[in-house]
């Protein structure tokens, strides 16, 4: 949860103003920890250990880390196909993680669930999804249940700028508004739904403006900057604690690497790419940090060895997972099994 | 004890579940002021209010995905969709994620959830008012698929699907939803899901339907009754998990079995049936199984829709030619 508001005259950035200096070296931490994960799962995928696709989020990490930075582990999330840093910002364990990637009974899903369908409810993840638009009606129903129980809960529901187009968006967006549900619409706008830019599949300039339609309040702000990040869930999720109702926050951000693993990349410039990458935001966050002195550059450096360290941990507790056991195959797929 | 029609069955059922257990909440369109289309959730939004039952938007595919939300986190909702015609989009969220969230998880998050939509022609409505798609969702692994076709049936099923801990497709024959009355005990006591009801003995033939259809299933037993063709009815009101083990025990009986159902043909839930007949029960069969379906289109507008919908003498011409074999 932020701290509360300091002084007026003060004219730090919002995330130094509204949180302290464990939580602010817990984030850069945990930007690490996803940059060095998607790295890792990578490698791996390139060493044949996780197989059919996956989509990384390498460049948009401080979209998934801002936005979880003031929630607590009451507080729910629905995640995309895109969402191993949704899942690292919400608490999970990256040895889980890869276990899961990697199919074994140690994942999160026992082996079941994979890359896109992460799930853990003991933090608050409801799951990735691998169906495009298809976490918004469930974050909807996520918060209506808090509403419901008057549990103070918020819902932040990811989706990429692909979804804005499905029509379970529109629905979601109108429901939640029309009964003022404790929920924050939460745009990772990367510029590409696979190969299609926004431009050619987005009606409007900005996500955000279709927020209107649903008379629920929509900024866009730099994805890039995890201040802005925060600062704008922040201010949705006090508003959907406080029953006014939901929020669309779009957050302007690029995926350096393609779509999937099958993507060669030809919709868009290598020199593109490039200026993206020059808007690294995690030595931008770093900076920002070494510059109020919450941390030393030399802590920053222990941060990333420190990541680099939890990462392989985590592989190394993967790699010695059981496989799922062949005599569970059919569980679970009712709570007793069918006969 | 009291006489009611399967439609008032319905909503007593829901209003027993809404009584007994405070996590059971109603969502659907016109389900509360209204009272629902067919009337199906009449009072409850005056007795329980609108927190418990909701009307929605028309937005079908935000009412199962939130049904699924809710059910996450330990709601019970029961979700009207106005007509079967009407459920595809949610059909998304009832297949990739309200079958699969205990499976994903194993078994972290679970879905006890309750989809209900009136279905089936012989009401004269267009063609999205009329079909019978059940099929569909009984080839999902994690869905649950129950179509009554009495008050009692529909009463205690109904309750069994709200308790159940996983999701439960059900689905109401509207030709049968007022006609007939029949003495149901409201004592909030269900009927076990993924069991089939034997209505009427029999030895020489096997009937096996569901839903609306079991009307002119008995029908046809009657009249061949008369004709000394005793007939097995059986009416296997759960189609996922369906209780193979009672129309196999049946048919390794009489060594004959027809099929009746209101959906068309090709890929309809009769020919699972068939299917499982043919791999497991082979050497009691005495005859081809017969299937008496609608025909592969669409369902007709009224003064055809007799030509679509299996009449009773299609499934005496049909039982009659399977006696015929020795």
């Amino acid at each position: 949860m932020p701290e509360p508001a300091a002084a007026a005259e003060d004219n730090r950035p919002y995330i130094i103003r509204a949180y302290g200096p464990d939580a602010l070296r817990g984030a850069l931490l945990r930007m690490f920890l996803i940059r060095n994960f998607e790295e890792a799962a990578e490698a791996s995928y390139m060493r044949g250990l996780v197989h059919g696709t996956m989509h990384l989020s390498i460049g948009q990490e401080a979209v998934a880390v801002g936005a979880c930075l003031g929630l607590t582990e009451s507080d729910k999330i629905t995640s995309t196909h895109r969402g191993h840093g949704h899942c690292i910002a919400k608490g999970a364990d990256v040895g889980r993680m890869f276990a899961e990637f990697f199919g074994k009974e140690t994942g999160y899903c026992r082996g079941r669930g994979g890359s896109m369908h992460i799930a853990d409810p003991a933090k608050g993840n409801l799951g990735a999804n691998g169906i495009v638009g298809g976490g918004l009606p469930i974050a909807v129903g996520s918060a209506l249940s808090a509403k419901r129980l008057g549990t103070g809960a918020v819902t932040v529901c990811f989706f990429g700028d692909g979804a804005n187009n499905e029509g379970a968006f529109h629905e979601a967006l109108n429901m939640a508004a029309i009964w003022k549900l404790p929920v924050v619409f939460l745009c990772e706008n990367n510029r590409y739904g696979m190969s299609t830019s926004t431009e050619r599949s987005t009606a409007v300039p900005r996500v955000a403006l279709r927020a209107a339609a649903y008379a629920m309040p929509g900024v866009t702000v730099d994805g890039n900057d995890i201040s802005a990040v925060a600062e704008a869930v922040d201010a949705a999720t006090a508003r959907g604690r406080a029953g006014e109702g939901p929020s669309l926050v779009e957050c302007l951000t690029y995926r350096w690497r393609g779509h999937s693993k099958s993507d060669r990349n030809r919709y868009r410039s290598r020199e593109e790419i490039e200026a993206w990458m020059a808007r690294d935001p995690i030595p931008r966050f770093a900076a920002l940090l070494v510059a109020h002195g919450i941390m030393s550059e030399d802590e920053v450096r222990a941060a990333e060895a420190e990541a680099e360290r939890v990462i392989e941990a985590g592989l190394e507790f993967a790699r010695a997972g059981p496989d799922p056991s062949v005599a569970d195959l059919t569980r679970d797929v009712y709570t007793t099994e069918a006969p | 004890m009291a006489e009611i029609t399967l439609v008032e069955a319905v909503r007593a059922a829901l209003a027993h579940a809404l009584e007994e257990d405070p996590a059971v909440v109603i969502l659907g369109e016109d389900v509360g002021t209204d009272g629902g289309v067919f009337r199906a959730t009449e009072g409850l939004w005056q007795r329980f209010g609108s927190a418990r039952v909701r009307d929605t938007p028309l937005s079908e595919a935000a009412i199962a995905g939130v049904a699924v939300g809710l059910a996450a986190q330990g709601f019970r909702p029961v979700a009207e969709i106005q007509f079967q015609g009407f459920i595809h989009p949610a059909l998304d969220q009832l297949a990739n994620h309200a079958a699969r969230l205990r499976n994903r998880t194993r078994g972290r998050l679970g879905c006890p959830m309750v989809l209900r939509a009136p279905f089936g022609a012989g009401v004269h409505a267009p063609e999205h008012h009329s079909e019978s798609i059940e099929a569909i969702f009984a080839h999902i692994p994690g869905l649950k698929l129950v179509i009554p076709s009495s008050p009692a049936r529909a009463y205690g099923l109904l309750l069994a699907a709200i308790r159940d801990p996983d999701p439960v497709v059900f689905f109401e024959p509207t030709r049968i939803y007022r006609a007939g009355r029949e003495e149901v005990a409201l004592d909030g006591a269900s009927l076990p899901l993924g069991r089939a009801f034997t209505l009427r003995a029999g030895g020489d033939l096997t009937l096996v339907s569901w839903g609306a259809a079991v009307r002119e299933a008995l029908a046809a037993a009657e009249a061949l009754s008369g004709e000394g063709i005793e007939v097995e009815v059986i009416d296997l009101a759960t189609l996922r998990p369906w209780d193979a083990e009672a129309v196999l025990g049946s048919v390794r009986r009489t060594g004959r079995c027809v099929i009746l159902h209101e959906a068309p043909r090709t890929g309809g839930f009769g020919a699972e049936v068939a299917a499982r007949i043919a791999e497991e029960a082979l050497d009691s069969l005495l005859a081809p199984i017969r299937r008496v379906t609608a025909p592969d289109i669409v369902p007709p507008l009224l003064r055809l829709e007799h030509l679509y919908l299996p009449q009773v003498d299609d499934v005496i011409a049909a039982a009659r030619e399977v006696m015929q074999w020795r």
